[in-house]
Order: structure tokens, then sequence, then C-alpha cells
């Protein structure tokens, strides 16, 4: 009898499956596709999915999102603070450079009615589910 | 660009010493460049979150202390689904050792990010000694 039929008694001592939804949440989330940056916090609802991310000092014309069915691509630059005649650096601490991050999401995203609002130096991002996809309540006739 | 990904990473502050916030919310350190110039100190520091409204920029002797405040937001009716950073308040205090003129001190915040042109004090600007080698 396998680890795995205990389940169909109730009981789940398959040592692996809380190992695999680790792995599988780990993994789906940060390989292959994306980078270290920029951070982004993801909220997910039945029908809708929100990202934020923390993107300082960046020109809303600079950021740049593309979504193809469950992939969410995020990319960006900020520019490098140029320094004049004279002037001297005691800190240098802030990012300057491109980024790009790729998400997947957990269903396919409508992507004609994905917003986007940056406010505050916050992206925040609101992908609803595609109409396809939402589950359809079937209602059991009885005979 | 593996290495500006490492710097990235915000910084959580510890207990502040000097004793902590009324409220318990996280605490951040801001990334910060400072720039000296010919007239002028700039301090720019990354502050996500924040508005004009929400920053406390206090100057005591020589100490200068920036302090922002953000309201986390949480999308109703969501589940959180993955974190990879945290909201908090942002606070940082820098000794400064340069004479600073107190009155004309601007500071504006745009996109997240705090400037603060300090200017520097008359007596420094002008007085400039000439260093002769030894004869």
């Amino acid at each position: 009898m396998l680890w795995s039929d205990l389940e169909r008694f109730g009981l789940s001592l398959d040592p692996w499956r809380d190992f695999e939804r680790v792995n599988r949440a780990l993994t789906s989330w940060n390989a292959p596709t994306s980078a270290e940056f920029p951070a982004v916090n993801v909220w997910v609802a039945e029908n809708n999915a929100v990202v934020t991310s923390e993107l300082p000092g960046v020109e809303p014309e600079d950021i740049d999102i593309s979504v193809a069915g469950k992939t969410l691509t995020i990319r960006g630059s900020r520019k490098f603070e140029e320094l004049k005649e004279g002037e001297s650096f005691h800190r240098r601490e802030r990012w300057h450079g491109q980024f790009t991050k790729t998400l997947e999401m957990p269903f396919s995203i409508e992507s004609g009615k994905v917003e986007a609002i940056f406010v505050k130096g916050v992206l925040n991002i609101a992908l609803p589910r595609a109409e396809a996809e939402k589950a359809r309540k079937i209602s059991v006739k009885s005979v | 660009m593996s290495e500006a990904a490492k710097e990235v990473q915000k910084k959580e502050t510890t207990t502040t010493e000097k004793g902590e916030h009324t409220r318990a919310r996280r605490l951040y350190t801001p990334a910060v460049d400072i720039i000296e110039r010919k007239d002028d100190i700039v301090v720019i520091a990354d502050m996500p979150g924040v508005d004009e409204t929400a920053v406390d920029i206090t100057l005591e002797k020589n100490e200068l202390t920036i302090y922002g405040k953000v309201e986390p937001e949480v999308p109703e009716k969501h589940a959180l689904h993955l974190t990879e950073y945290g909201i908090g308040d942002y606070k940082r205090t820098f000794t400064l050792n340069e004479e600073v003129d107190r009155n004309n001190i601007q500071a504006t915040v745009k996109n997240g990010v705090l400037r603060i042109i300090l200017p520097k004090g008359e007596a420094l600007k002008t007085r400039k000694i000439a260093v002769r080698a030894e004869a």
C-alpha cells in the first residue's frame, strides 16, 4: 500500500506532500523568469489579482507593463543622478539602471481590463481574471 | 545587475536606540544619495509610499532626521499570495559636519523620492584658506 493511499482514510501521512507544496510555491513564483528586483507583493482574490511594487523615482513613462496569458512582465529603468563639475558623492546607496520582473499569475488575465496606477512611487496593477476562465455555477437538476 | 539587486533589499532597522515609536509599525532605513555641491548639499532618499504631507524633517543642532510615514494599502477581500517586501515607515538620521543655512532648507517629494537641499552657510562658502608649501 502506498503512502498516498492512506489519504483515502483521511490520514495525510504523506511526508512529501508538505514538501511538494512548499517547493511548488517557491519554484513556481521564482524560477526561472523572475529577477531579484524589483520586489513585488501579490494579492489574489477569486477573480482578481493585485500586484504592487515599489519603484520610487521612476517616471510613469519609463515603466513598461505587458501581459500575456498568465504572465505579467514589468520593465523599466531609473536614470543615474548625474554629477556636474565640482560635485562629489558623500554616499551613493540608491539603485539605478534597468530592471525586469516576470511573474506568473494563478490564472489567465483579461489583458484588456488590466489597470495600472502609479502613486507616490508605488506601482499598483489590477489584473482581472480572464472571462473565459471564470468559474461558472452549474445548477443540478433533479429528475 | 546582481550586485545592484543585493543592495536593493530594504534594510529593516532593529529597535531604535532613542526610544521606540508609539505606533507598532515596521521601520525601514531608506537608501540615500548625498551629493555635495558647491553651494549646498543634496540629500536624496528613496521613500516609496510617501508624499509631502507624510514627511517629517527635523534639524537639531547638527543632526538631520528624516521620517516618512507610510499607510499600508491592503486590497480588500484579497489574500496575500506573495510578499517580497514589507511596508513600513522610513527613518534615518545624519550628522552634518557642515554649517547649514537653516532658513533656506528646501525639501521636495516626487514619486516617493525625497530631495532635501541644504544650503551651506555663508561662513563656509566664503572661507577659503590658501595653503602654501613650506619654504
